[in-house]
């Protein structure tokens, strides 16, 4: 049985699988992150949550960080089995 | 007469663009900047089937929206150069990513070719394409290239004469945004007929999608009221159906575009879970190794380009010496010629104070290429981005601090690393405060004539640790005034690890050096003539020096001149900092070069160069006091930058304004912690 959950990126551990549900975050940052294909609905993976510092995450096959405060403006969706 | 087309590269960055460019262009390339911003401009040339292609390089990014400058830079480019042919570069083992910034070019409706760069990269990661599907899908020609290894150069400049003869262009029709703002798109269009001019350079369908998704720039184009009032209901209407902006699901129509057509053309061979990158990834940003290798790493940096810089640097040295004495040689022996000193001590030694610096410059630019070639500068800027944010800079900003410690030229060209205008320029400010080589000679000179032993290590590392105080008190301080503004809450890519080309790495060396000659090279020759004529003028009368040596002859010349007496003029104002007229002197002589403080005192007090530095050491302790010994260390390390500082900061930020503002700023911080030290000092120390 796997639950689904939401929750802010910034409280997602390593290695896990989720799905972008929406940004809270100006156009302007938003839009950029739409443009590296981080767009509601894109599934992505997070290869380290570099807590106190920035994260990596890999989406569309490429990785890229993330700064601290942006993850906590990104709510993702998680399977949790 | 031959024919001649214009062709401007677009790509990602980390696409690969410039290995294309260099294989193209090779040697024959030109640096620039675009006009009243710092981003380069890059334009090279070739000559294929007697065609003359004259090649730009524009900024790499990932999309053409309005975000920053090089974005904007990019899309102007297209529009307003009509340039014969456009290439999209991408990285064919990123394709998704990559094609984004593609199909924003179809929408642009210009004569575009697609450059698959890196097919080998993506072979080996087990990926196949059906390149002609492909092309029949976007509608435009694909040449498979690998750019550092030359391969497929010759069938992509066949395809671009071939599309600068035909001139067909891309069809943005290709890109469907769906019913919804298809038919918003359609309700503006038409309304866009009565502003012709703007139709015609942008091209109808373009404006209407750009000003639905509210892009700054083109909405500030003066477009009549009717207008803008339909795209702020259609914004408005799009908002309610989609709950999101339209320029997000457009953005998503366009992923969704690509990754239609990707389905149909690609197919993974291999399914790799873990790449080499992703490998070293776990071992460099490591959570508790990250900081010790990125510490090597720099520790590598620093030493390769002022160690390695030491030996050309001292040949330089010698070769300008030699000049000189070999033009000096032309006059008579002890000839008082004004020509002879203009050339002598205006004019070669000051293109020798412009090129002794080159050794550095290029030696750091070549770690520079090295760092950002393989990958690794966005792991570094990863890793230090915690310690980095909390002065309110990016985690890069820490390269060209650590480089300020050798030498302040060098580390503000280094700025250029930084993307963000505003941490860019908050970092070349403040770089002068690490302590440089340059003011060694003067810790030198001074310590030992002031401090005992014991006491010797500690004040010099003090001095070192007060300008980092300093340099992080000042960053914070223009972070949140001037140079306010989004601390960047940043997305960054980390491109897989590749090897560098080695021709790759001379060209940027070489390009950083020329640019440094050309730009700053000449503001520095020219402050560094004005300060020769201020020393030299105005000129004694020969009755005055009659029957005194010849280190009393320099001393009474300096007192005369324009710098001596500026020295006596703003000595009252050094007073409270425990300065006298002495010091003064020696300090606006030293803004030539910090370490000429030294020579300057020498003259200052009539100390022949022969003698040994402790006959100056006696001298300066007899007449001050400890406590103003220091002082005079804390003023040079903070105070006014020298001549080259001042050159590089206005050619790098690319006015005056920053330059000035970074000269005053920082004596003014010297005078106030100066006198802070001094006054209280003398309280307890009297």
């Amino acid at each position: 049985m796997s639950e689904k959950k939401q929750m802010l990126l910034s409280e997602v551990s390593d290695g896990c699988e989720v799905k972008l549900i929406k940004v809270d975050a100006g156009s302007g940052l938003k839009g950029r992150l739409a443009v590296m294909g981080l767009l509601p609905g894109v599934e992505f993976t997070i290869v380290k949550n570099g807590f106190p510092g920035p994260f990596v995450v890999k989406a569309k096959g490429t990785r890229m960080v993330l700064g601290r405060g942006m993850a906590q403006k990104i709510t993702v969706e998680t399977k949790k089995s | 007469m031959a024919k001649k087309i214009t062709v401007a590269l677009a790509g990602n960055p980390n696409s690969g663009k410039t290995t294309i460019f260099n294989a193209i262009t090779g040697a024959k390339q030109h640096v620039g900047n675009y006009p009243g911003v710092t981003v380069e401009k890059k334009t090279g040339s070739c000559k294929y089937k007697q065609v003359e292609i004259s090649l730009i390089d524009l900024p790499g990014t990932y999309s053409l929206t309005a975000y920053s400058d090089e974005e904007i830079i990019s899309r102007n480019f297209i529009i307003d150069e009509h340039p014969d042919v456009v290439v999209a570069v991408v990285d064919s083992s990123n394709l998704e990513r990559n094609l984004y910034l593609a199909v924003q070019l179809i929408e642009m409706n210009v004569p575009l070719v697609l450059a698959f760069n890196m097919s080998d990269l993506a072979k080996r990661k087990g990926l196949e394409f059906d390149l002609a599907k492909l092309s029949n899908l976007v509608g435009i020609s694909i040449v498979e290239t690998v750019g550092n290894k030359s391969v497929g150069i010759n069938d992509l400049l066949d395809a671009i004469l071939e599309i600068s003869k035909t001139r067909q262009k891309t069809s943005p029709e290709r890109i469907n945004y769906g019913k919804e703002i298809e038919d918003e798109i359609a309700k503006i269009a038409p309304l866009l007929e009565s502003e012709d001019r703007l139709c015609k350079k942008y091209g109808r369908r373009w404006l209407a999608s750009k000003l639905l998704e509210q892009d700054k720039e083109i909405l500030d184009k003066g477009h009549q009221p009717q207008i803008l009032e339909q795209v702020a209901k259609s914004v408005s209407h799009l908002k309610s159906i989609f709950r999101d902006e339209p320029e997000i699901v457009m953005a998503d129509r366009r992923y969704g575009f690509i990754s239609g057509a990707c389905q149909e053309v690609v197919r993974n061979t291999i399914e790799l879970r873990h790449s080499r990158s992703d490998m070293i990834d776990t071992v460099l940003t490591h959570k508790f190794f990250g900081l010790p290798i990125f510490i090597a790493m720099m520790y590598v940096v620093f030493d390769l380009t002022f160690r390695f810089g030491e030996l050309p640097m001292e040949m330089l040295e010698v070769l300008f010496g030699w000049l000189g004495r070999t033009v000096a040689s032309f006059w008579p022996v002890g000839s008082e010629s004004l020509i002879k000193s203009l050339l002598v001590d205006g004019i070669i030694s000051g293109v020798g104070g412009v090129v002794i610096f080159l050794p550095n410059i290029m030696l750091l630019f070549a770690a520079i290429a090295i760092l950002e070639g393989t990958g690794y500068m966005a792991r570094a800027a990863f890793v230090m981005d915690r310690i980095m944010h909390k002065i309110g800079l990016h985690g890069k900003s820490f390269i060209p601090m650590l480089i300020g410690f050798g030498c302040s030229i060098p580390a503000i060209m280094a700025c250029r690393i930084l993307e963000n205008k505003r941490n860019r320029i908050t970092t070349i400010l403040v770089t002068p405060l690490f302590s440089c080589g340059a003011r060694v000679p003067i810790y030198a000179l001074l310590i030992p004539a002031f401090f005992a032993q014991q006491w010797r290590g500690p004040i010099m590392w003090s001095m070192y640790f007060i300008g980092i105080v300093l340099a992080v008190v000042a960053a914070r301080l223009l972070r949140s005034t001037l140079l306010r503004g989004e601390t960047i809450p940043y997305v960054m890519e980390l491109p897989p690890y590749r090897m560098p080309t080695l021709k790759a790495v001379l060209i940027h060396m070489w390009e950083r050096g020329w640019l440094y000659l050309k730009k700053a090279g000449t503001i520095i020759l020219m402050l560094s003539i004005i300060l020769w004529a201020a020393a030299k003028f105005p000129a004694v009368s020969d009755e005055e020096i009659v029957g005194l040596t010849e280190t009393q002859v320099q001393n009474v010349k300096l007192q005369h001149s324009i710098i001596g007496r500026a020295g006596t003029a703003i000595a009252p104002i050094l007073k409270p900092l425990g300065f006298d007229y002495k010091i003064a002197t020696a300090l606006i002589g030293a803004t030539a070069a910090k370490e000429v403080f030294v020579a300057q005192m020498s003259i200052v007090y009539a100390v022949g160069e022969q003698e040994d530095l402790s006959v100056l050491q006696d001298k300066l302790s007899s007449d001050y006091s400890p406590l103003q010994g220091f002082c005079i260390m804390l003023f040079c390390l903070v105070s006014a930058p020298c001549i080259a500082t001042i050159a590089i900061t206005r050619s790098e930020t690319g006015t005056w304004k920053w330059a000035i503002l970074q000269w005053s700023g920082l004596t003014g911080l010297a005078y106030i912690v100066t006198l802070i030290v001094y006054q209280i000092g003398s309280l307890f120390i009297g």
